[in-house]
């Protein structure tokens, strides 16, 4: 199944191969169906699709220098290229490509952890160093840092910050992207650009001054393709004494509203790791009568069953780092803000153990309570434990998440706003007539320290045939068309949904797109990296617009 | 001794010392296979094929869990346990994927590091089964 670029015959496609040959070597670059099949999306929609992207070949640069020869070679031959660092930005297209037939550029062979200060508490690494690289080099070297940790953690820093991700450890690290400091980009043209005090050649500040002088362009690096990375910086968080968590509750429905508003309050005082909150009623959704007061958001009859099964309605777990002492008067503190906004509350301490933690006590889950907390990435360990949630199971022995896709809305960081988006996603769910999972219950992650992100409980039907994912991707589809009427923007999409994400960020005639689109104009005039990631077309692939919904 | 006994001699010790030398070196060099192939599983597979307890409170890592449904007690579920897995074999599974493993590339596992982890897979299962017939 030869695939060709784009408007490039197979003579020039050829020429272009043996060009990326001189330049990595014969044995970093992929023709074969065989060799390509691991740059597909494995969760793809469009599996087998004559519209599915795959690249007509890959290239394994390990240094920069041959990323820039990779890219003039691009523009020379009219090449639509496609960055990946290690790859695994599975649920958000994986290593596939927006442009079926673009040439993939590989960066996993560049994986030197180039530097980590753990006395300024910095990292500086290349795209094909993985978390879990990190986070060896970090441990085999005693050094007292910590990483954060999307989950799963086989994924590079690089290529997560990039496309905007999260993990769980202290508000400002959680955000990858943020907590970035300086980067090193192959421009379009080839040329060589650093930002921030890599700027200055004779800094020594490249990881603690991320905005140098004038403005910082750093931002157009994420979900866009205006260039490809390869090197960034990172803040680490130093690592702490100690770490406490524990669990409050509170008893009725609009109890919600005083809680966030106060959880909200120590967040923003950077007193707090990550607040996960959950609902104790989630056990009576099994029963009948409860289940269908839940689906019609009968408040009164909620608090009702929830107070005769002696359950609250909501809690949040909260967690300290810090000394022994410190995290113990933070704790004190967070039950006397929280009793003064919701006398009811209820309060369990949890566990109180210096760091780093065990093996056994990251495992450990017979705590004081039960918990939804995953106690590894509060730790910046990373793992691969929750790919679980994709894999066989008793109740599917035979089957696995073919479609698997990351869905996660920002709404605003209240209750109301919180008790508001679970009246519109069960809303969408009736009109779209498909299942609704837990609405009534559903609560925020707060993985961006400042972000309420919610995935709505959608039972997206698993029908694995062709037809079948085309109508779930026609539902993910509508259910972002009625979010936005809601002013709900998904933080994070894959190739197939990119363009009717952008086209939800339509402020004054879609002004923010054209901007982009004319600076992308502008600095790769022949379009070569990576067309389309982020919905930003440049004008030699405009008519690829859209070309993943089909 | 006559002379030419001597040197017939002579010559199946010096043959004996070269195989001896050349099974050596080949010792050596499987050897530093195994151990190349114990770390990169170790980094690699032992994430989610490993033989240690998951996280949560789960039993087993993902792809450990995974296989113990498929196998229900008819193959062993960690891959450390498992004999008869050939370097083709492990090839096919990595470089196609199986289920919600996803496929991995030449440039995160090449043909010769496939190689190695077979190596160590042959040694640690050797030593599982010996181990459970002891």
């Amino acid at each position: 199944m030869a695939i060709l670029p784009p408007g490039v015959d197979a003579g020039r496609f050829a020429a272009a191969i043996r060009r990326f040959e001189e330049i990595v070597g014969p044995e970093w670059v992929f023709t074969s169906d065989e060799d390509l099949h691991p740059y597909r999306d494995h969760f793809s929609y469009l599996k087998d699709q004559p519209n599915e992207p795959i690249p007509s070949a890959a290239v394994g640069p390990d240094r920069v220098e041959q990323v820039q020869d990779i890219v003039r070679a691009a523009n020379e031959f009219r090449i639509p290229l496609y960055a990946i660092s290690t790859g695994k930005n599975f649920a958000y297209g994986g290593p596939a490509p927006n442009v079926r037939g673009s040439v993939t550029v590989d960066l996993k062979r560049m994986n030197r952890v180039l530097e980590v200060d753990d006395k300024r508490h910095f990292a500086l690494v290349e795209p094909g160093v993985s978390y879990i690289d990190l986070y060896d080099y970090i441990q085999e070297r005693g050094l007292k840092v910590w990483i954060d940790t999307p989950d799963p953690g086989w994924g590079s820093p690089v290529g997560n910050a990039l496309d905007h991700g999260i993990g769980y450890t202290l508000g400002f690290y959680r955000d990858h992207f943020g907590a970035h400091c300086g980067m090193e980009v192959v421009l379009p043209n080839g040329e060589l650009m650093r930002t921030g005090m890599g700027a200055m050649p004779s800094a020594k500040t490249w990881q603690e001054y991320r905005h140098g002088y004038g403005p910082d362009p750093a931002g157009l690096f994420a979900q866009g393709n205006f260039g490809i990375v390869t090197k960034m910086g990172f803040r680490l968080m130093p690592q702490p004494e100690h770490w406490r968590n524990g669990l409050i509750t509170v008893p009725k429905r609009r109890d919600l509203i005083p809680l966030i508003e106060t959880v909200n309050y120590m967040t923003d005082l950077f007193m707090i790791g990550e607040p996960w909150y959950g609902s104790p009623l989630r056990q009576l959704m099994g029963n009948t009568e409860f289940r269908e007061a839940a689906g019609r958001f009968d408040e009164e009859e909620m608090d009702r069953q929830a107070a005769a099964a002696r359950l609250h309605s909501w809690q949040v777990e909260l967690q300290f780092y810090g000394s022994e002492r410190t995290t113990l008067a933070n704790w004190e503190y967070a039950k006397e803000l929280v009793a003064r906004a919701v006398p009811q509350a209820r309060f369990t301490d949890g566990e109180s153990l210096p760091v780093p933690l065990t093996k056994e006590q990251i495992h450990e889950t017979t705590g004081p309570y039960p918990t939804n907390m995953r106690r590894n990435v509060t730790q910046g360990v990373p793992g691969l434990g929750i790919w679980y949630m994709t894999g066989r199971s008793e109740m599917n022995p035979n089957a696995w998440d073919e479609t698997h896709v990351g869905l996660f809305s920002a709404v605003p960081r209240s209750g109301e706003g919180v008790l508001e988006a679970q009246q519109v996603f069960a809303r969408i769910a009736r009109d779209l007539e498909i299942p609704s999972f837990n609405n009534a219950l559903g609560t925020p992650v707060n993985w961006y320290q400042f972000t309420f992100l919610m995935g709505a409980g959608f039972g997206i039907p698993r029908d694995y045939t062709p037809e079948g994912k085309k109508r779930a991707a026609d539902i993910l589809r509508r259910i972002l068309e009625e979010n936005a009427k809601h002013g709900y923007g998904d933080y994070r999409a894959p190739p197939i949904l990119q363009d009717d994400v952008a086209d939800q960020y339509s402020f004054n005639d879609h002004v923010l797109r054209r901007f982009h689109e004319t600076l992308k104009n502008a600095i790769d005039p022949n379009g070569v990296v990576s067309p389309g990631r982020g919905g930003i077309w440049p004008a030699a692939y405009s008519s690829f617009r859209g070309a993943l919904r089909g | 001794m006559t002379g030419r006994r001597f040197t017939r001699l002579a010559l199946a010790a010096s043959m004996l010392a070269a195989w001896s030398a050349a099974g050596q070196a080949q010792q050596v060099r499987d050897d530093e296979a195994v151990a190349r192939g114990k770390a990169k599983y170790e980094h690699t597979c032992a994430p989610c094929h490993g033989r240690g307890a998951g996280d949560d409170g789960r039993v087993m890592l993902p792809g450990t869990a995974a296989l113990a449904i498929k196998y229900r007690g008819e193959l062993p579920p960690a891959l450390e346990d498992r004999q008869g897995l050939t370097a083709d074999t492990i090839r096919a599974f990595v470089r196609n994927g199986s289920f919600s493993m996803p496929p991995f590339r030449p440039t995160e596992l090449t043909d010769r590091e496939i190689d190695d982890i077979a190596a160590y897979l042959a040694v640690s299962s050797s030593a599982a089964a010996a181990g459970s017939q002891r």
